[in-house]
């Protein structure tokens, strides 16, 4: 299950030349606007032919200037989710949702159909008019049209972008669960870094219709270079964890990762369960000795693996933590004052770890 | 009908029959130029933009003229037909409803078209993606998100065929009970002697039927729109 894609195209002013490869999980094409993410997008769906370049969706080229070949939008199978979600005005929900579904052999069963209403909380709405929904579940609605239409690749355009923050956390749960249960390649496209730290397995910067830089999401939103490329503050490290075990005394849950654990509030995932924690720059403090009158839980013993300053006041720092990579940022005073350089071992205090929870926190 | 004398009765349903006819059979051409001027650009295209308005700016008189210089039994178009097909135009309810059709075709193009334009392309590309080709997506989508400004379109026409004067008159004359519809008889009503009461009934019947068709083109559009869910 993959897609490659290579793409040129000359634009008034700007150029897109890019070559990259989709593969299962969800693969996130991240960039400012008008880094051409949308224009990609598109490329790939058949709803834009570019100058040249190829396309090849699970082993199907389904475009390429050197052998002519373009393969209609109709005909791409591909799972398309617009920003504006895009739903048929005149047709009920359940109309939207078969839309698709009617028009590609082979179908999916009713019992299909039936787990996928479920899965993204459909149910109650199926007669329902497109105008008579919210934001939020307008975007589930032409997910599950996505869906439904079997496709190879989902799309999904800058889904969240037009909800508030409210929709969003209504949504990231879906999305989610969607990222563990199907095996299709999910292309998901955004200029959002915290839905990307949250979602993304891997990660396709873009910067002037150029992929700057990409890798997977837990090396590349630690390396320093990533806030470099996108011109924006770091965000922080995503680490990949498993429940290790519960403390009902305390009301904690260990979450163990390569070279540590991390204590959090009781969690009611099983033993074994993976989950992801994000935990921001800002969020790390450093110490050289051992700090033991603390109130935080978690203090990681780690090796500085690079420091980066930028043109303030801020220093970027790489924490190594038995493999697993960190990021914390500090101030310049605060690096010249602890005599910090690569190589030292350092104490990471860290104060605040986010866990995503794709089916704990859904209501 | 009591208050009507026969010959004003006869006047109204002639109108409304012709009126319809029009309208029913030049809505597919209506539909299918629109689609055209809609979405293509093609060599040509000012000049059938033009030709298709060209009814608008032109006086009726001169296009009833001109039907009749092609369209009249003696005419070379007009008399193949009568001659081989036996369809004549000339002096028959159906040159009435050919000159209405074709004075109220630009109504229903601009109608139709606006309507059309409307639509969100991005609905388009979405069924697309879903699988659904070019056909396929104009009936299922387009057509029935236009269908409101289709309607209206549909009865402006109708409505303004009703009114139609100058065309008819010049292309089918004013025969009672064959051409003579509404205006034609409002016309000849006021030339006949003591005819007022009757043009002044006549009159009401217009006003009357312009009135109902207005209603109804906002009543539809109402309707329609709820359906469609906006």
């Amino acid at each position: 299950m993959s897609v490659a894609i290579r793409i040129r195209h000359a634009f008034p002013g700007f150029s897109l030349d890019v070559d990259f490869e989709v593969g299962a999980g969800i693969t996130a094409l991240f960039g400012p606007s008008g880094a051409g993410k949308s224009t990609i997008a598109n490329a790939v769906a058949g709803l834009f032919k570019p100058d040249r370049g190829r396309i090849e969706v699970n082993g199907r080229t389904v475009f390429d200037t050197a052998a002519n070949v373009f393969v209609p939008g109709r005909r791409r199978r591909t799972g398309y989710v617009f920003q504006d979600a895009r739903l048929f005005p005149h047709m009920s929900v359940e109309t939207n949702l078969r839309f698709g579904w009617r028009r590609h052999e082979p179908r999916a069963g009713e019992a299909e159909i039936a787990h996928i209403v479920e899965l993204l909380g459909l149910g109650a709405l199926m007669a329902r008019k497109p105008a008579k929904l919210s934001g939020g579940e307008k975007n589930r609605v032409a997910l599950a049209r996505a869906l439904l239409s079997s496709p190879e690749i989902l799309i999904l355009d800058e889904p969240l972008a037009a909800l508030d923050s409210a929709r969003k956390r209504e949504i990231l749960p879906y999305l989610e669960r969607l990222r563990d249960e199907a095996r299709i390649p999910m292309l998901y496209v955004s200029h959002a870094v915290e839905e990307v730290a949250r979602l993304a397995d891997r990660l396709i910067v873009l910067k002037n219709g150029r992929v700057a830089a990409q890798g997977a999401v837990f090396d590349l939103m630690s390396a320093l270079e990533f806030s470099e490329i996108t011109g924006s503050a770091p965000y922080g490290s995503v680490i990949g964890t498993t429940v290790a075990a519960h403390n009902d005394e305390d009301g904690l849950t260990m979450l163990g990762f390569d070279g540590g654990a991390l204590a959090v509030t009781r969690l009611p995932q099983a033993l074994g369960a993976r989950l992801r924690v994000r935990i921001q720059a800002e969020d790390v403090m450093l110490a050289r000795e051992e700090p033991t009158a603390i109130s935080a839980n978690n203090v990681l013993v780690t090796r500085i693996a690079a420091i980066r300053l930028d043109r303030e006041s801020h220093a970027d720092i790489q924490l190594d933590c038995g493999g697993t990579k960190l990021l914390a940022r500090i101030t310049q005073a605060s690096l010249k004052r602890l005599a910090l350089a690569p190589g030292a071992e350092v104490f990471a205090i860290v104060k605040s770890v986010t866990v995503d929870q794709p089916s704990a926190s859904r209501d | 009908m009591s208050l009507l004398e026969p010959a004003e009765t006869e006047a109204l349903l002639l109108s409304l029959k012709v009126s319809a006819t029009a309208v029913s059979c030049a809505l597919p051409l209506a539909v299918a130029t629109a689609v055209a001027m809609s979405r293509r650009t093609f060599p040509g295209r000012p000049l059938v933009d033009g030709l298709i308005h060209l009814p608008l700016v032109l006086p009726p008189v001169v296009m009833g003229y001109l039907l009749l210089v092609v369209l009249g039994t003696r005419a070379p178009v007009g008399g193949w037909l009568l001659a081989h097909l036996g369809i004549r135009f000339a002096f028959s309810w159906t040159g009435a409803a050919l000159a209405s059709g074709i004075i109220t075709f630009p109504f229903q193009v601009r109608a139709i078209r606006l309507a059309l334009d409307s639509v969100d392309a991005g609905l388009s590309q979405a069924a697309e993606t879903l699988g659904a080709g070019p056909l396929d997506r104009f009936f299922n989508l387009t057509l029935p998100l236009a269908l409101p400004g289709v309607v209206a379109g549909a009865i402006t026409a109708f409505a303004a065929s009703l009114g139609e004067f100058g065309a008819i008159i010049t292309f089918v004359s004013n025969i009672p009970g064959e051409t003579r519809t509404l205006p034609l008889a409002i016309y000849s009503a006021l030339q006949a002697p003591g005819g007022e009461a009757a043009a002044a009934r006549l009159c009401a019947i217009a006003i009357v039927l312009a009135l109902a068709g207005v209603t109804l083109a906002e009543l539809a559009d109402r309707r329609l729109r709820a359906a469609l869910g906006r």
